[in-house]
């Protein structure tokens, strides 16, 4: 019993591993548009399933996953760049309000023109053979897929990690963050640096959108509930910050996950069945709500502020 | 912007289009065309809703992207209300708009404490964490909605006739918008005009600027929970989806095009939206399409939305 109970904790720490760290793919580009640029962008999460959708039609092209990743992940390059070059460059300068109005309007047209091209049923997309089944990890099965994309989601951190801290155009992007005037005043092409960030989140939304395509399925809507868990990633860690998306994730992905897990469990041991059955679905769903509220009561700028 | 002035043909003109709106059902009804009315009524109370945004976002200047937690709120007291036999709109209503604006409250004391983009996106969140909870909730029908048997009786008559139930809307319209008028003409409105204006400076003159923001936020939400009573007796149902963010989203687009800070904003903008979504969709099942490109079209081109034609800022 008490064996069981430690493997249920390990392989749900895993999955929450998993999915703090597909959150964080999104998360690293939506704080960096947010803080660098001071742009809301609505429609991050259309990235993502546009992304999704990409990668799943090349894999079926191909006729493997791996290009078709790497095919999708490019296309949603080309589309971010595009879309940053017409529309978002205006929006810059603008208000929020025009913003949030602009990007959700993308929002619509991006939902509407996947169902249009994919039709309004959920696409399919395999995981490559090799990788379907399970592996034995100390004295338990987990799927070979989850763990490549563990693996996947920290060489994508560490790589970031090393780009944004210690690379000189991360040097400049963390500038541009934390006061624009001044680096553009030394001589950075700030409008370039935009451009770059731009297509660099876009390509990590198909990233993401595709590594998880095989697990979630891919179809309309599934860029929205995304989108809010990474703007919850975002203000708990702090718009701006990487360190603080990298953080906020790995938090909102493990208490999400072990609290829809554990909690109902937990519920049943110390409530009435009756009162436990209501209450668990109902309080693990709002968990990472009243985490972030909490954080927010203590730290209204999040965990790590990247204004000052 | 500066303080909201009615331009001087704007009474008249309101009071113009009340007395139309009274003897709209006839019309239809003489001309055979009664599922208007049911539309007409919707318009109504999505203009009350979008008002109640209007309040909170055009004269507060509080950028609240979770306004619909409040509309779904009211719409589900309606809903339990009536599942427990409480049907007498006079109790119903006025439960409906003090439980959002509690609910609204609660928010606003969390949110407020925030600034910009948090405040956007902390609004978003809490509006998420109520639908996730409605949407969870089992006893009220969880992902389905909770279904109403029928309508409110108000002071003895049944609203379930359908023009009867459009005078009842009409009336809290018009009720809501005079009384959002005189809000924003008192020393109230001036007040929270003034904190959207200068924070600090209103800070420095000694106005509890927090408090003025909470209860102008749980006002809002007060109004938007009496928006969303209408709406549940109006459809027969309280669904979560009423409190999803893109109902949220499309509040907001609401008091964008019809203008931001004016008293008739939301009133247009749920007008022109909602009616623009009847005609395209009877031309395209994919009308999501022609909505967002006309959407960026207003962002791009006409950015202060249609009722600043109406209505004068003075600077």
């Amino acid at each position: 019993m008490q064996d069981e109970v430690t493997q249920l904790f390990l392989e749900q720490a895993l999955n929450g591993l998993q999915f703090g760290l597909m959150l964080f793919l999104l998360a690293a580009g939506l704080t960096l548009v947010f803080g660098i640029m001071d742009c809301i962008n609505l429609a991050h999460g259309s990235l993502y399933m546009v992304g999704a959708y990409l990668v799943a039609a090349a894999a079926q092209a191909a006729d493997s996953f791996w290009s078709g990743l790497g095919a999708g992940v490019a296309g949603a390059a080309i589309l971010g760049l595009l879309l940053e070059l017409s529309l978002f460059r205006q929006l810059y300068k603008r208000d929020h309000l025009s913003q949030v109005l602009a990007t959700f309007a993308l929002i619509l047209i991006a939902n509407e023109a996947v169902r249009i091209i994919w039709g309004a049923q959920p696409v399919m997309l395999n995981p490559p053979d090799a990788l379907s089944g399970p592996v034995e990890i100390v004295g338990f099965f987990y799927p070979a897929y989850r763990l490549v994309i563990i693996a996947f989601g920290l060489a994508v951190a560490g790589l970031l990690y090393l780009l944004v801290a210690k690379s000189r155009v991360g040097m400049w992007v963390r500038a541009g963050a934390s006061n624009r005037e001044m680096t553009e005043a030394l001589g950075i092409n700030v409008q370039g640096l935009f451009t770059a960030v731009f297509v660099f989140g876009a390509a990590l939304c198909a990233l993401a959108g595709g590594l998880l395509g095989p697990l979630l399925a891919v179809q309309v809507g599934m860029g929205e509930s995304v989108l809010i868990l990474a703007f919850v990633v975002i203000i708990i860690g702090g718009i701006g910050s990487i360190r603080g998306a990298l953080v906020g994730s790995l938090i909102v992905g493990s208490v999400d996950t072990l609290g829809r897990a554990l909690l109902p469990t937990l519920l049943r041991a110390t409530l009435p069945a009756d009162a436990a059955s209501t209450l668990g679905p109902a309080l693990a769903s709002i968990l990472i709500y009243l985490l972030m509220a909490g954080i927010l009561f203590f730290k209204p700028q999040g965990l790590f502020p990247a204004r000052a | 912007m500066a303080f909201y002035r009615p331009a001087p043909y704007q009474k008249p003109l309101a009071i113009a289009l009340l007395l139309a709106m009274l003897v709209l059902p006839n019309v239809l009804t003489a001309f055979g065309q009664e599922f208007y009315i049911g539309f007409a009524t919707r318009i109504l109370i999505f203009a009350l809703a979008a008002s109640s945004l209007n309040l909170v976002l055009g004269f507060a200047g509080m950028f609240s992207l979770g306004h619909a937690a409040f509309f779904g709120t009211g719409a589900y007291v309606a809903a339990i209300c009536m599942a427990n036999g409480i049907n007498d709109a006079l109790l119903v209503f006025p439960l409906a708009m003090g439980v959002a604006g509690l609910f609204a409250l609660l928010v606003g004391a969390i949110s407020l404490r925030t600034r910009g983009v948090y405040f956007i996106m902390i609004t978003l969140a809490f509006g998420q964490m109520a639908y996730y909870l409605f949407v969870s909730a089992r006893t009220w029908g969880g992902d389905d909605g909770l279904p109403l048997v029928g309508r409110l009786n108000l002071a003895g008559f049944s609203l379930n006739d359908d023009a009867a139930f459009f005078y009842a809307a009409l009336a809290s319209l018009a009720m809501s918008i005079v009384f959002l008028g005189r809000l924003a003409d008192a020393r109230f409105g001036r007040v929270i005009q003034a904190i959207r204006e200068n924070e600090t400076r209103m800070e420095a003159l000694g106005y509890p600027v927090f408090r003025y923001r909470l209860i102008c936020f749980a006002l809002g939400g007060g109004l938007a929970g009496l928006a969303g009573a209408l709406l549940a007796n109006l459809t027969g149902l309280a669904s979560p989806n009423l409190l999803q963010w893109m109902q949220s989203g499309t509040l907001l687009v609401m008091v964008i095009i019809g203008g931001v800070g004016y008293l008739y904003g939301g009133m247009v903008g749920a007008l022109i939206l909602l009616c623009l979504e009847e005609v395209l969709a009877g031309f395209t099942l994919h009308w999501h399409i022609g909505l967002g490109l006309l959407l960026l079209g207003i962002v791009m081109f006409a950015p202060k939305g249609v009722a600043a034609l109406f209505g004068k800022q003075h600077g």
